[in-house]
């Protein structure tokens, strides 16, 4: 599902966010990137969903190179990737429905349609009946609920989350931590950027170990860490 | 593919009510926005309503463009019959009407108030006038000439007067004010573009969380941009109903004097308000620019926008 080969990203104020970082990702899987804040962790989600490009290597999400992607089918590509953020960005002025829906609306999908689907993704994150809500009058693991529910509603492929327990408790944290493992289940793949290790053994689940933005460990793919040490 | 275009349409329907409502929640500086919109559309309508009255106000006489030949009084009327009745196979005549001696003086009687001190004269002075009236493809200023020269070879003709020079000068005048208009079209039309971009510009600018998510989950520059051009449509739509309310209310205001001025030179003339015509063009021009305002503010402005998570 994600390929990075010796992908290195290095932004205009000349940080490195990623350096020469080879990683795999495959379908149907749910894995951890873990790291002290400023590893890389966000850079690698900022690629997937192309948000950013990287400046050297390359980066393959769902078969499509990243690289050579026109920006006029980068909305399409957007449209297969979920997105959960540490600050959930939902629109503040909207009820919780209108945050919700949106990435259907912007599909143009039907609105009989958005309804029912909007309604099953409030009730698998458990906000069902907060549809008219305004996102400032729910707690904050509500809100972070909110964002999950927006990131699956169209039922993307790939979910990808930073820091999604960043801001709840710890039993909201495991709470969030399940109902992503949940979508994995259904066949989501899912990779979640995380600083909290001990949740990540917990589940036992792989987990990809970022450092001053190298990939740390066994996890790189053999191939390119054949060519890396060339 | 008739659910793809419903569902099409129903998009749409739905940015233009997003678009409707956001103007709505902030009436003040919409309204704003609107009489700036207006003021610009107005001008040229009002120079529009202006030449097409001042037209209407003359045309009685400005299409009136006679010529008076004179005989000399020793000329017989069965003289001038007869070269009246020559002239009219003359091409650029629309009609001639011979005015005999008598005739005139009888209506000079009638008409100046001298009519006692004319019986004083024993011989009538005046001499016999045709009126020639130049058909309406012969008013061109060298086809007059040619006409009057015409008139004037005859040796029984004492002068042959034209009293065309003001009504030349009149629609050269509204002719100047016609350009003037296209002008002043132009300019303001440029203007209504300029405030109606910037007036996105600035919206855009408030909103740009807003369409840093939309990017996020997926939408496209036109999905983004769309309530933008329908409130660009709004706001153009919106100050031509105004401007065509302010040209209609100018136009009441001032009907009654006009009237009254016009009653003093014997006209019925009454003014003439925006046509239902200029009520279209008002409108298309409005949508068109306000459009145009739009697409070029959010065409520019959007693509600087990229999400950064």
């Amino acid at each position: 599902m994600i390929v990075f080969d010796r992908a290195s990203k290095r932004y205009p104020n000349g940080r490195e966010g990623l350096s020469n970082a080879s990683l795999r990702v495959e379908e149907g899987e749910m894995v951890f990137l873990t790291g002290r804040s400023g590893a890389g962790k966000s850079t690698v989600l900022k690629l997937i969903a192309l948000l950013e490009r990287p400046t050297r290597g390359t980066v393959v999400v769902g078969g499509k190179n990243t690289a050579s992607l026109a920006p006029r089918h980068i909305p399409a590509f957007r449209r297969r990737i979920g997105i959960v953020f540490q600050d959930h960005k939902l629109l503040t002025e909207r009820p919780v429905f209108d945050n919700v829906a949106l990435p259907l609306v912007v599909a143009g999908t039907p609105l009989k349609e958005i309804d029912k689907r909007v309604r099953a993704a409030l009730d698998q994150v458990g906000l069902l009946g907060k549809e008219r809500a305004l996102p400032l009058e729910l707690s904050v693991g509500e809100q972070q609920r909110v964002g999950i529910a927006r990131a699956v509603v169209s039922k993307p492929p790939l979910l990808i989350a930073d820091e999604p327990t960043g801001n709840l408790d710890p039993d909201l944290a495991v709470e969030v931590m399940r109902l992503f493992k949940r979508f994995q289940e259904v066949g989501v793949t899912i990779v979640v950027a995380t600083h909290d290790v001990h949740l990540v053994r917990e589940l036992g689940l792989r987990e990809i170990v970022l450092d001053h933005g190298h990939v740390q460990g066994a996890d790189i793919d053999p191939l390119a860490g054949m060519i890396a040490t060339r | 593919m008739s659910l793809g275009l419903t569902s099409y349409g129903a998009r749409h329907v739905q940015a233009f009510l997003a678009s409707l409502g956001r103007l709505a929640r902030s009436p003040f500086s919409t309204f704003l926005t609107l009489i700036v919109i207006a003021l610009a559309l107005v001008l040229p309508l009002g120079l529009e309503l202006f030449v097409t009255n001042a037209r209407l106000a003359t045309g009685g006489f400005a299409n009136a463009i006679d010529l008076s030949v004179y005989f000399k009084t020793d000329v017989p009327l069965a003289k001038a019959e007869q070269l009246a009745k020559s002239a009219r196979a003359r091409a650029g005549i629309a009609q001639i009407d011979v005015i005999s001696a008598d005739a005139a003086l009888a209506e000079f009687r009638a008409y100046s108030g001298f009519g006692a001190a004319l019986g004083v004269l024993n011989a009538n002075p005046l001499p016999h006038v045709l009126h020639v009236h130049p058909a309406s493809d012969a008013e061109s200023a060298a086809s007059l000439e040619a006409l009057r020269s015409y008139f004037a070879a005859w040796p029984e003709v004492d002068v042959v007067q034209i009293d065309a020079q003001w009504v030349t000068r009149f629609n050269a005048i509204l002719e100047v004010l016609r350009r003037l208009l296209v002008i002043a079209a132009a300019i303001l039309g440029a203007g209504v573009v300029a405030v109606i971009g910037n007036t996105i510009r600035l919206e855009i600018l408030n909103r740009r969380g807003e369409i840093e998510v939309t990017k996020i989950v997926g939408g496209s520059n036109g999905f983004v941009r769309r309530p933008f051009l329908y409130a660009g449509i709004l706001y153009g739509l919106g100050g031509a109903l105004l401007a065509w309310g302010i040209a209609a209310s100018a136009i009441g205001m001032l009907a009654a004097p006009v009237a009254t001025l016009a009653r003093t030179y014997g006209s019925r003339y009454t003014l003439v308000g925006p046509t239902a015509q200029d009520l279209v063009l008002l409108i298309a021009g409005g949508v068109i620019l306000g459009w145009l305002g739009a697409w070029l503010s959010a065409t520019r402005h959007l693509r600087s926008i990229e999400p950064r998570a």
